[in-house]
């Protein structure tokens, strides 16, 4: 994989053909339109966020909106091929509920979120200041990332909820990271099941 | 983005009995209904929109030479507006057993020669729907765009995928439940009891006394106006507020403010609503529950809606017709696979904002209307 991506087609090619999918988190409906549009894929997508909702509805996307700290319980179990959670774990207060909930409601989860153990981010620490970059760009008074996790705190978390590791890697540049990526990538990504 | 201008209801007579859910026929009936908009060469642009407990076929536009006389969704119908009528033929019609001209309590029963009153049959969503297509049979509409209402309005527009499920593309289903709550059919207990208990309603024959029970539909629509404002917008308009400068000390006299808009709304009321009908509505809504035919399971009872778009829209203040009641909506059409897409708008205005003109709301029925118009020329 040597030409420049973006984190939405690199996610797109781990999601197969016409898959049902659950989009948690799906901001303006933006993957959920590529996956209908390139992989005839089916699903619905979730979302607070009122601009966001509109944003859907206008792409012709189904949306569905709620508090993903509510859960899932309009979702029965194993009811989608995938569920993707990308970049919302890190907003959320149940962050270890909501990964449940996904690995409950599909057959395999896709999560990503930003890395705090990226190289960067450690000198910055290292320096005694909260890291603020591309990828991370609030200052730590006003983040909306109340959840400060690495790419290997992740794998501890998974093994823990009895999430089998399917896939895992980095995010940068434009490019996945598959070395080190706990160093070398500002955003994890994982895609797992239940074991 | 302007009005649709001046519009005259229109009036159909239909000759075949209509059978209905209690196994009653009502033999011979007119329906009162309104169009806007011009039906395309297809036939495919047609929209119904339902109404709720107090309105009628008028939903949009004004008559002539009367003042005041905007239809009752008029914000959402109308050349460039979310429903456009530039776009869509729109059609309104007045549902039987009801008070603004299609055959109800107050017309003539064949039967004796006398008025209905007390003895017209008991109606329910699914008799609406079937007369309603019936009507779109004689205005050569094999098929609607969408189907549109909100609260009792939204429940005929479900209603419609599950009976008539061919006959309709999209479903848009605002502020309602798959079925009222017991603290809902409470309400409407009371508002029945305050009519009927009324000794002027005479059994539900008043016509022939020359009388009308006023006091019982006032006390009826001032319960119902209650549910449909959230506590937070009856402060914001009313909160304590004395009517005069200094308490009265009187048990009897209006003293708040909240008394006398209460009092002004159910006068209002009980000079052009008809007892009957307010009995009749309110059963409706209570007997609604698609899911009953299922054991209860309403993903079983959406099956039959299998290949329809829905629209949901609920409002985080309406406690009559809460969030969670569109949810399982939603939840029953998800467990079906059926493409949903759910709008929980966070409005102040309790039950009464889906008639409201809140940009969150119309906004998400503007794209949808814009997608199922984009549809129609593809």
């Amino acid at each position: 994989m040597s030409a420049v991506t973006t984190e939405l087609e690199l996610i797109a090619e781990l999601v197969p053909e016409g898959a049902r999918v659950l989009d948690l988190g799906c901001g303006n409906g933006e993957l959920l339109a590529h996956l209908q549009q390139t992989k005839g894929c089916t699903g619905y997508g979730v979302e607070i966020n009122d601009d966001n909702v509109l944003a859907c509805a206008r792409r012709g996307v189904n949306v569905v909106q709620l508090n993903l700290e509510d859960g899932l319980a309009l979702f029965e179990d194993r009811s989608f091929d995938v569920v993707l959670q990308l970049q919302t774990l890190q907003h959320l207060k149940n962050t270890e509920k909501m990964l449940r909930e996904t690995a409950r409601v599909g057959r395999i989860g896709i999560v990503s979120f930003p890395n705090f153990a990226h190289w960067p981010n450690r000198l910055s620490v290292l320096q005694g200041r909260m890291p603020v970059t591309k990828t991370l760009p609030y200052e730590w008074y006003d983040t909306p990332n109340i959840r400060v996790g690495t790419h290997a705190d992740f794998e501890v978390l998974a093994r823990r909820n009895g999430l089998q590791i399917l896939d895992s890697f980095g995010f940068h540049g434009g490019r996945a990271v598959r070395h080190w990526p706990n160093l070398l990538a500002s955003v994890a990504v994982f895609k797992f099941e239940r074991r | 983005m302007g009005s649709i201008g001046q519009v005259s209801p229109q009036k159909m007579l239909f000759e075949a009995a209509l059978p209905l859910q209690s196994g009653a026929q009502l033999a011979g009936y007119e329906l009162m209904f309104e169009t806007y908009g011009t039906l395309n060469a297809q036939r495919s642009n047609a929209v119904l929109v339902c109404h709720a407990l107090n309105a009628s076929h008028h939903v949009a536009g004004t008559y002539a030479g009367q003042d005041k006389s905007e239809g009752w969704w008029d914000n959402l119908v109308g050349p460039g507006k979310p429903l456009d009528t530039n776009r869509f033929f729109v059609i309104g019609v007045n549902n039987l057993g009801s008070c603004f001209g299609s055959t109800g309590p107050m017309h003539t029963n064949p039967a004796t020669g006398q008025p209905w009153g007390a003895d017209f049959p008991v109606m329910t969503v699914e008799d609406w729907v079937d007369a309603q297509a019936r009507l779109l049979d004689r205005l050569g509409i094999a098929q609607l765009a969408a189907v549109l209402g909100g609260s009792l309005g939204g429940m005929q527009a479900l209603s419609w995928t599950l009976r008539h499920p061919e006959r309709v593309r999209e479903c848009i289903a605002v502020a309602t439940a798959p079925n009222l709550s017991a603290q809902n059919i409470a309400f409407n207990e009371v508002a029945r009891r305050a009519i009927i208990t009324d000794p002027d309603f005479h059994g539900g024959h008043f016509y022939a006394h020359g009388v009308v029970p006023k006091r019982g539909l006032r006390v009826a629509r001032m319960i119902g106006h209650i549910t449909y404002l959230s506590d937070d917008s009856m402060e914001e308009k009313f909160g304590r507020e004395l009517r005069a400068a200094e308490l009265g000390y009187s048990t009897q006299d209006i003293e708040f403010q909240i008394e006398s808009y209460l009092r002004y709304q159910g006068d209002k009321f009980s000079e052009y609503f008809d007892a009957n009908t307010y009995l009749l509505i309110t059963r409706a809504l209570d007997y609604f529950d698609p899911a009953r035919a299922h054991g209860g399971d309403l993903s079983a009872a959406f099956a039959a809606a299998t290949g329809k778009r829905f629209t949901v829209i609920s409002f985080t203040t309406d406690w009559r017709f809460s969030p969670a009641r569109s949810r399982e909506i939603v939840k029953a059409l998800v467990d079906n696979r059926i493409d949903v897409s759910y709008a929980e708008i966070a409005a102040p205005h309790g039950h009464d904002a889906f008639l409201l003109e809140d940009p969150r709301y119309h906004g998400v029925l503007r794209a949808t209307f814009d997608r199922i118009a984009a549809g129609l020329t593809r």
